[in-house]
């Protein structure tokens, strides 16, 4: 086989393919914050927890009810989305008219709560999760092997990721959405029900965190803190990428994770941190992110 | 100071003086290292209205440098502190110049993101020990005088910086320098549109709170003889965010309440494991929803002069 500037090319293929499942990841959670940003002004510290609680209601599921994964990809957005459904009723929004720093420190106890009490159950070491039947084994593509559940969460998570950027931009109920989040008083005048929109966005932007948690069960072991980090690194990626567009966010969330797997073959120790660097990159030359309206 | 501020603080010194013949002083200490830390990050959030969620980057960063210039190059305990407080001053400056550049949540995405840079070159650098960090850290003589090794006399000596540093931030905060810091805080185009170029404002606050968190940082590495990684993570960006919320924002002496209160609690807790984190954020959310003033801002806000307290919302 061949060598590319001394890597051989499975461990750089390889390392491609894990960048850009984690780039899946990223955009996903990347686009529920930006959803929710947008309509909510609230920067929504929950995700990662969301996330970690969609992969264990995909294992609970399992365990306890004998529900395999295609069923937990449905059950645990709506079961996920409903306990952010009740966060917002009864307290999100008794915060919008306040500072926006409010709504993160409300988000980021809840966070702490949430991910406390997890821990508390089933401990801090992660839990597996097997791949289903249908997506076991794998292709030999010649110059790597690719793994069946790993090409199936990146096709997956592009199909959501351009479904939502669909509905959002390219439908009335995205219209509506987007006259929401411009003017508020304005879209209620004409009769839409403002209110119960922003807490289904909420619900939405939560149950795509569930989603995504539910498909990162059999890759990553379910654990009470893996979304905690996790969700740091999104912040970064939201940051880079601004939150003013879906596409914008959508983009960067697997751009950075490919440029973060990439690292990892030329120069693992910054793998960690790459994300922040760039981060710290675009600060310097375009403050408001590179697909960014205005501060 | 007013009459009021004035009778407070030497109620807080006479508490300072008896408290050690009355209670554990590690204890005392590790309260009095997380009132300045907690000061210190009060300066930035209740007086410019910029949250940082990346304080734990100056805080951790100082206590590896105290820590190792004392143990490694056997620096006596003065300069090791003042080493440490530069660190934070340094990592301020860069983190700050970079941060400033973002208004509200993005500031807080942004020093959180940079601060995880500080926590994994903390994890992965040779001299700071990794996941042991730097352990049995010698206290040394204080101006080659004082033996730190004696209780009492570390207790003393961090009350006398705690003091130092609460009188610093009192003094910055009303100075004509800290006025500007308000009208920031209050209407930042307004301040522009007066001829004060904000952001260097920003910055500077930003870099004395830092300064100040390392200097905090440095005394309690001396304080536990360790530097280790719980002090950079994030989650101790998270708990100073927390006693500065529950003493009250913007009141000076709100982060010292909220500081001690914070660290009975996890002192009391400690056996309960996991309950602490769930219970810290079951005060977050209440003190959000309901508490938004905090325990001082309340007290002013019942007993002191009408227009005194902190609004504790905002627009």
């Amino acid at each position: 086989m061949f060598e590319l500037i001394g890597i051989p090319p499975q461990a750089l293929f390889g390392q491609l393919l894990i960048g850009l499942i984690n780039g899946a990841f990223y955009a996903m959670l990347s686009l529920g914050l930006a959803v929710i940003f947008g309509l909510l002004n609230i920067i929504n510290f929950t995700h990662g927890a969301q996330y970690m609680m969609g992969a264990f209601v995909a294992y609970l599921c399992l365990t306890h009810l004998g529900l395999g994964y295609w069923g937990a990809l449905i059950v645990a957005p709506i079961l996920v989305g409903a306990f952010g459904i009740l966060l917002e009723r009864t307290m999100l929004h008794r915060l919008y008219k306040l500072d926006h720093l409010y709504g993160l420190l409300l988000t980021f106890g809840i966070a702490l709560i949430v991910e406390g009490f997890f821990r508390h159950l089933y401990g801090s070491s992660g839990l597996p999760y097997a791949i289903p039947a249908e997506l076991r084994g794998g292709y030999n593509l010649g110059f790597m092997f690719l793994p069946t559940y790993r090409a199936w969460v990146v096709v997956a998570s592009v199909i959501v990721c351009f479904g939502t950027w669909f509905v959002i931009e390219r439908t009335r109920l995205g219209a509506y959405l987007r006259a929401a989040t411009e003017n508020p008083t304005l879209v209620q005048a004409f009769g839409i029900n403002v209110p119960r929109m922003i807490t289904l966005t909420y619900g939405f932007g939560v149950a795509l965190a569930a989603f995504a948690g539910v498909m990162a069960a059999p890759i990553y072991q379910v654990s009470p803190l893996m979304g905690a980090n996790l969700i740091i690194v999104v912040f970064a990626v939201v940051v880079i990428g601004g939150m003013g567009s879906i596409m914008g966010a959508i983009v960067t969330g697997f751009a950075l994770g490919v440029v973060e797997g990439l690292t990892k073959v030329f120069y693992p120790e910054a793998s960690n941190t790459v994300i922040f660097v760039i981060m710290a990159i675009v600060l310097t030359i375009k403050p408001a992110g590179l697909f960014g309206r205005t501060a | 100071m007013d009459r009021a501020t004035r009778i407070t603080f030497l109620a807080m010194l006479v508490v300072l003086a008896v408290a050690p013949f009355v209670l554990y002083p590690i204890f005392l200490m590790k309260v009095l290292c997380f009132a300045l830390f907690a000061c210190a990050f009060n300066l930035l959030v209740g007086y410019v209205g910029l949250l940082s969620f990346g304080h734990a980057a100056f805080f951790g960063s100082a206590g590896y440098v105290t820590a190792y210039t004392v143990k490694m190059w056997g620096l006596p305990p003065e300069l090791g502190i003042l080493l440490g407080a530069a660190t934070g001053a340094g990592l301020g400056l860069v983190i700050g110049w970079l941060a400033i550049r973002r208004q509200g949540i993005y500031f807080a995405m942004i020093t959180l993101a940079l601060s995880q840079i500080v926590f994994f070159y903390a994890l992965q650098a040779p001299w700071t020990g990794g996941e042991d960090g730097i352990q049995s850290v010698p206290r040394g003589h204080l101006f080659g005088l004082i033996d730190l090794h004696d209780p009492m006399a570390m207790y003393f000596t961090v009350a006398a910086i705690f003091v130092l540093g609460f009188l610093f931030v009192y003094r910055v905060i009303h100075s004509p320098f800290g006025q500007v810091l308000k009208a920031i805080r209050e209407n930042e185009p307004r301040a522009i549109s007066l001829g004060y170029e904000t952001d260097r404002y920003k910055l500077l606050a930003f870099v004395l709170s830092a300064t100040l968190a390392g200097l905090a940082g440095g005394t309690k590495s001396l304080v536990f003889q360790l530097a280790s990684l719980t002090d950079v993570q994030w989650q101790m960006s998270g708990e100073v965010v927390l006693m500065t919320l529950v003493g009250g924002l913007g009141t000076i002496f709100g982060p010292i309440v909220g500081a001690a209160v914070i660290v009975t609690m996890q002192n009391y807790l400690a056996e309960f494991g996991s309950w602490v984190t769930i219970i810290q954020g079951f005060i977050f959310v209440v003190c959000v929803l309901t508490f938004r003033r905090g325990i001082v801002g309340e007290i002013i806000g019942r007993f002191g002069p009408k227009g005194a307290a902190p609004t504790g919302g905002g627009h």
